[in-house]
C-alpha cells in the first residue's frame, strides 16, 4: 500500500474569501509521482474546484511554478517522495510569492508581461537586409555568449524568490533582465541602445540589490541574478567611455 | 411567484462579477527574518557598515602616527577598552563574512570565458582566496617579524 502524505493547500475563493486559508487532502507516495500529481489526485478525486495552472508536465511550459513549503519549485519537477523520505508528514502548497493571486493556486501575470514586452525581447535591426541575403548565421562562440539566458521559461519563479519584486513592484525583474540581456549579448542584434533607457534606470538592473535568490531558484540555471550584474558592469562602462569619448562612443 | 424570489442574490462585500477580485499579498517588514538566505543576504549588507568601521579605525591609526609617539600610545590605549575589543571582534567576523560572500559572487558577476567555454566558478573565485590568503601572509610577516 502506497504511503500518504497531506497536501497543505492555500484555498482563495475571490466570491467568498477575503484572504486565503488551508485546506489540508491526503494524497498517496508514490515513486514517481511530483507535486503536480498530487494535485491533480485532489482535483481528480478529492475537490474538482481546486484551480491550478499545468501544462506539458515535464519543465518546459513553466506553467505549474508555485511555493512549495516556502520554496519556488516547478511543481512537476518536485517529487513528493522527496519530502516523505525525510520524514514529512505534510506539504504546504501556495500560489507564488509576491504576484496577486486570481484563486486558489492561480496567480496574476499581465504585470509579468507588461515588463517582459517592456524590455524589448526580440532581435532588433537598424536596417532589415533583404530575405534574398539568407539567414543570419552565428558560430557556436556567438551563440555560446547567450545562450544559457535563451533557457528561460517565463516560469517566473525568480520573481516569486525576490524580495526587491515583493517590495518595490515596479522593479522590472529578474526573468525580464536577463532576457532583455540575452538579445543584447546576441550578435545578430542591434537594439541595446533602444534598451538601455529602461535597463539602466532604478526600476531595470540598478534595483537589484543582488540577492541572488533568482539564480539559485531557476529550474533551467539562467542565472539571471548573474545577467544583472554583468548588465550593471556594461552600464558602467559604457558611462565611463562617454567621458573618454565624448563623440564618437559605440551605443552599443 | 414573490417578488423577493427575483432578487439577485446577495454578493459578498468587494466582489463584482466578470471583475475579478484578486488577493494582492502584504509583504512584512520582517520579510528577511523568515528565510535563511534572506537572513544571510540582510547580514551582508550590515557587513559594509563594519567594514567602513575598520576603514575608520586604520585612518585614526594613520592620524595618530603622524602625530608623534604621545598619540600613538593613546591610539593604542583607546584601542584596549573591551567596548572597543569587542566591536573589533564583532567587525573582524562581518569583514570575514563580507568578504567571503562576495568572492564567492564574483563570479556570477564576472564570467570569464576562454576558448569558448565558461570558465567554472570554483576557478575564477580562488584566485581572489589566494590573493587574500598572500596578502595576509605578507601582512603578517611584517608584523611579527
Amino acid at each position: 500500500m502506497a504511503r500518504k502524505i497531506t497536501l497543505e493547500i492555500a484555498r482563495y475563493s475571490p466570491e467568498q474569501d477575503e484572504q486565503p486559508h488551508y485546506e489540508c487532502f491526503e494524497v498517496p507516495v508514490h515513486k514517481e509521482w511530483v507535486v503536480l500529481d498530487g494535485l491533480n489526485h485532489v482535483k481528480d478525486n478529492l475537490d474538482g474546484s481546486l484551480t491550478y495552472r499545468w501544462s506539458c508536465r515535464m519543465g518546459i511550459c513553466g506553467s505549474c511554478g508555485m511555493m512549495v513549503n516556502g520554496e519556488p519549485k516547478l511543481t512537476c519537477a518536485t517529487f513528493l517522495s522527496h519530502y516523505a523520505d525525510h520524514g514529512a508528514s505534510k506539504i504546504r502548497v501556495e500560489p507564488l510569492r509576491y504576484f496577486p493571486v486570481v484563486r486558489d493556486l492561480v496567480t496574476e501575470l499581465s504585470e509579468f508581461l507588461n515588463k517582459l514586452k517592456r524590455v524589448k525581447p526580440w532581435l532588433i535591426h537598424d536596417d532589415e537586409p533583404p530575405l534574398s541575403q539568407g539567414e543570419f548565421l552565428q558560430t557556436p562562440k556567438q551563440v555560446d555568449r547567450y545562450k544559457q539566458y535563451s533557457m528561460c521559461i517565463n516560469c517566473t519563479l525568480c520573481y516569486a524568490a525576490c524580495p526587491v519584486v515583493g517590495l518595490d513592484p515596479v522593479f522590472v525583474g529578474p526573468a525580464a533582465l536577463a532576457l532583455a540581456q540575452r538579445y543584447n549579448l546576441d550578435s545578430r542584434d542591434q537594439g541595446a541602445a533602444e534598451r538601455t533607457a529602461l535597463l539602466a534606470h532604478p526600476d531595470g538592473v540598478w534595483g537589484c540589490t543582488f540577492v541572488g535568490e533568482c539564480t539559485r531558484v531557476c529550474p533551467k540555471h539562467v542565472d539571471p541574478a548573474g545577467a544583472i550584474q554583468q548588465y550593471k558592469i556594461a552600464a558602467v562602462m559604457s558611462w565611463l567611455r562617454s567621458f573618454v569619448m565624448p563623440r564618437g562612443q559605440d551605443a552599443k | 411567484m414573490s417578488t423577493s424570489t427575483l432578487q439577485p442574490p446577495k454578493k459578498p462585500t468587494g466582489y463584482k462579477p466578470f471583475h475579478p477580485r484578486w488577493y494582492r499579498p502584504h509583504v512584512s517588514v520582517y520579510w528577511w527574518l523568515g528565510e535563511w538566505h534572506y537572513l544571510k543576504f540582510i547580514l551582508r549588507e550590515i557587513s559594509s557598515v563594519f567594514v567602513a568601521v575598520f576603514v575608520v579605525e586604520t585612518l585614526l591609526l594613520i592620524h595618530a602616527v603622524r602625530q608623534g609617539p604621545v598619540a600613538y600610545e593613546h591610539y593604542l590605549h583607546s584601542m584596549r577598552n573591551p567596548a572597543i575589543l569587542l566591536l573589533n571582534m564583532v567587525s573582524l567576523f562581518f569583514v570575514v563574512f563580507h568578504t567571503i560572500t562576495w568572492f564567492n559572487l564574483a563570479p556570477s558577476a564576472m564570467p570569464i570565458r576562454f576558448g569558448g567555454r565558461r570558465v567554472p566558478d570554483l576557478l575564477v573565485a580562488s584566485p581572489s582566496y589566494v590573493a587574500w590568503v598572500a596578502v595576509s601572509a605578507v601582512v603578517a610577516w611584517l608584523l611579527l617579524r
